[in-house]
């Protein structure tokens, strides 16, 4: 992944070292005006969040320093104590009020629809979208919003690990619309050309800063920080210079310093009642999730097989550029991250061949096990003992009656445990597929916990559910092995 | 009695060893050989050539008609005529290890000879039966006894009809008893028109069944004729150490 790794960004001066810090964490890779790598100098940050951070330490009587964190960890981070607050575009979600100590909300942003400008104004709402694919990044409100359009208006969710391939994959039309901030659609419309957004908006909400639950304490400093901040103009003063004040933003602030109404909401928030309702809401997406682990697994494995059995009988039969060719492949895939081969064929040929991300999860599995299947088989091959290949040739049969009737089918004894073995790791491998938008059961359950603020729960159901399609093949695989054993005694 | 094989100035060398150095031998139909000689003499290669299992670099071997050359191996057309006139029986007899008895001997016959397979279990259970192994014809390979697959083998071999079978070491695993019988099997196979031409070390088992022995040492014959009077009288100092061999050891 593309991630930038960043350990200690703020450059502090000899003389401020002496200052308490404020640890903050956020993500980097989230980019401008959020936080970002400065171009000329990696090791400096930027963004309007680092100077809302540096604003609020100030405040403090501190030195702030910057922690690097996946956005969708931020949460757990905090909770865990890396940093003290967490803050790039976390928003504004009732889980959160309810499992963290969050500050005020500091930002107001809207959920805006981006689509290709030859399709301006035809999408102005969600219910417009009927049928249509909408993508957005996994574990936000964006996310919950057209998951929530799924079942009301009937679009289809594509979700997204980061902010930047949905709008890639809208213009290449494998979207027909992206639901996210209005900061991000308007950052994506810089990046990638032909895209217009609609700007009426679908829903709003605001960013925040969390802090680990107990540290109300800290969190209420931070709030007359933030508030001071935005009486005496200086967070309009960055929020102009990152380009991102509008005429939302005054009402809002008037909003925050007199009624603080969301800091309210926070106390309403829900009881254990509603979390069990969440995880009861969740439970069915688990089971829709796991099935597509399963036919992805089993639609791979079948690919894997088939195509290990060229490459295995190419390599044991075939002519010396045959053997070359084939060697070169299962190098290739087997010294190279199924990653980068899964990125490589979903993002990298998307200009020559535009595969939907489930048949472009399935070649990418089925073809990196096809080489380690490959492997097995040759191995199989060739452990056929020569007396059975040339009594067979004795009996008059042919190269190919030898290899279809007497080698393949007892190196086929051979490999079966091997296989299965390889069925159960590629089983687990499946999550990998997440990157390239396929929802399976550990995207599900990731994006389940993102909602819940929990890893609890959904890592039990998860681990119980990956344990329920695993354990049957590694009993099966047992037993064949000492099926096989016994038959050589 | 006419001429099924002919081997003429076999040679054949492996690396710096010359493991056959001018072997001449012809074999007529209904014949029962027996090829003796000490271990590493060459024996066994001679079968391996005789069924084209084996390239050799110089010399003649003429199997009722069809011809191996030296050098490569022979075009697939050699080969398929070559098949239908040899059958070879191993010494470790090479079961298929996944089929069953039964599916052992009738794969060649279904899907060589192209019979139905009513007609391929019909004449496989008859050889079993004459065999002597019929009631295992359901058993893996690797539930049988030493005996009892060599049998098999025999019997798999035999489903292909091949006027010439070549049988490698057949007596090395089994006791004097079953020797015995085998060695009866072997001559009723001749009585039915069948040529055999086996390898032993056994001097014993060639005077009572063979017709003919050759005695090959160091990748030559040295010495052939009627067993009994070669392995009583032996005129080459080979033969006379095998028989001192065959006396304290009967090794394969």
């Amino acid at each position: 992944m593309r991630r930038i790794v960043i350990l200690l960004l703020l450059a502090a001066a000899s003389a401020s070292a002496q200052q308490p810090v404020l640890r903050w964490g956020g993500d980097a890779e989230g980019g401008a005006p959020f936080v970002e790598a400065d171009p000329n100098d990696p090791a400096v940050l930027r963004g309007f969040d680092v100077e809302v951070a540096e604003q609020i330490a100030k405040g403090l009587g501190r030195r702030p320093e910057f922690h690097q964190v996946g956005f969708n960890d931020i949460d757990q981070s905090v909770q865990r104590g890396d940093f003290e607050i967490g803050m790039s575009g976390v928003e504004d979600t009732p889980a959160r009020r309810r499992m963290m100590a969050a500050t005020i909300p500091y930002f107001e942003f809207h959920e805006v629809l981006t689509m290709r400008a030859e399709d301006r104004g035809k999408f102005p709402t969600m219910a417009s979208l009927r049928g249509r694919r909408v993508g957005t990044l996994g574990g936000t409100i964006a996310y919950e919003r057209v998951l929530a359009a799924e079942k009301s208006d009937g679009v289809i969710c594509i979700s997204y690990d980061d902010d930047v391939h949905p709008y890639a994959d809208l213009r290449a039309g494998r979207l027909d619309a992206v639901l996210l901030d209005n900061i991000i659609a308007a950052r994506s419309m810089r990046r990638v050309p032909g895209l217009w957004t609609e700007s009426r908006p679908v829903a709003t909400s605001h960013y925040i800063g969390v802090l680990a639950t107990g540290n109300t304490k800290l969190r209420d400093e931070i709030n007359d920080v933030l508030r001071e901040r935005m009486r005496d103009g200086t967070l309009e003063r960055i929020y102009r210079k990152w380009g991102i004040w509008d005429s939302y933003q005054p009402a809002f602030f008037a909003g925050v310093l007199n009624a603080d109404a969301s800091a309210k909401k926070a106390a309403e928030g829900g009881g254990p009642a509603q979390n069990l309702d969440v995880v009861v809401r969740y439970i069915p997406a688990l089971l829709r999730a796991s099935l597509i682990t399963i036919v992805l697994s089993c639609a791979a494995m079948g690919l894997a097989v088939f195509v290990g059995v060229f490459i295995a009988s190419g390599r044991v039969y075939g002519s010396a550029p045959v053997r070359a060719l084939l060697t070169i492949y299962v190098e290739v895939v087997r010294g190279t991250p199924v990653l980068l081969q899964l990125f490589v064929l979903y993002y990298g040929l998307s200009s020559v061949i535009r595969l939907p991300a489930f048949l472009a999860a399935l070649l990418g599995l089925g073809l990196n096990y096809a080489a380690y299947e490959s492997e097995i088989y040759r191995g199989a091959l060739e452990a056929v003992g020569r007396g059975q290949l040339e009594a067979a040739r004795t009996l008059g049969l042919t190269e190919g009656q030898v290899l279809r009737l007497v080698r393949g089918p007892q190196a086929f004894r051979i490999a079966l445990a091997p296989m299965t073995n390889d069925f159960v790791a590629l089983l687990k491998d499946s999550s990998l597929v997440s990157v390239i938008t396929v929802i399976e059961l550990t995207k599900q359950t990731s994006i389940f916990a993102a909602n819940i603020g929990s890893w609890v729960i959904p890592g039990i159901l998860c681990a119980a559910l990956y344990l329920v399609l695993s354990l049957p093949l590694s009993r099966l695989a047992g037993r064949l092995e000492n099926r096989w054993k016994a038959a050589t005694e | 009695m006419s001429g099924i094989l002919s081997i003429a100035d076999l040679r054949l060398r492996r690396g710096e060893r010359e493991i056959l150095r001018g072997v001449n031998a012809s074999v007529s139909s209904g014949e029962l050989v027996a090829l003796m000689g000490l271990s590493g003499g060459g024996k066994t290669t001679v079968l391996r050539c005789v069924a084209a299992l084996e390239t050799f670099e110089d010399g003649l071997i003429d199997v009722g008609g069809v011809v191996l050359r030296p050098g490569p191996p022979p075009p697939r057309g050699t080969i398929r005529d070559l098949r239908t006139r040899v059958g070879m029986v191993f010494q470790l007899h090479y079961l298929f290890e996944h089929l069953s008895v039964m599916e052992n001997v009738t794969l060649a016959p279904v899907h060589v000879a192209h019979k139905p397979r009513p007609d391929a279990e019909r004449r496989a259970l008859e050889l079993l039966e004459t065999l002597g192994v019929a009631h295992r014809r359901n058993a893996l390979p690797r539930e049988l006894s030493g005996g009892e697959a060599q049998r098999v083998a025999i019997a798999r071999a035999m489903a292909m009809e091949p006027p010439l079978l070549l049988m490698d070491e057949p007596t090395a695993s089994l006791d004097p008893a079953r020797r015995g019988e085998l060695g009866e099997t072997l001559v009723q196979l001749t009585a039915t028109g069948r040529t055999l031409v086996v390898t032993t070390h056994d001097d014993d088992f060639a005077r009572d069944f063979a017709t003919r022995v050759i005695i090959l040492a160091e990748g030559e014959v040295v010495e052939e004729g009627d067993p009994r009077q070669v392995l009583t009288n032996p005129k080459h100092e080979a033969t006379k150490r095998l028989l001192q061999s065959a006396r304290s050891v009967a090794d394969g």
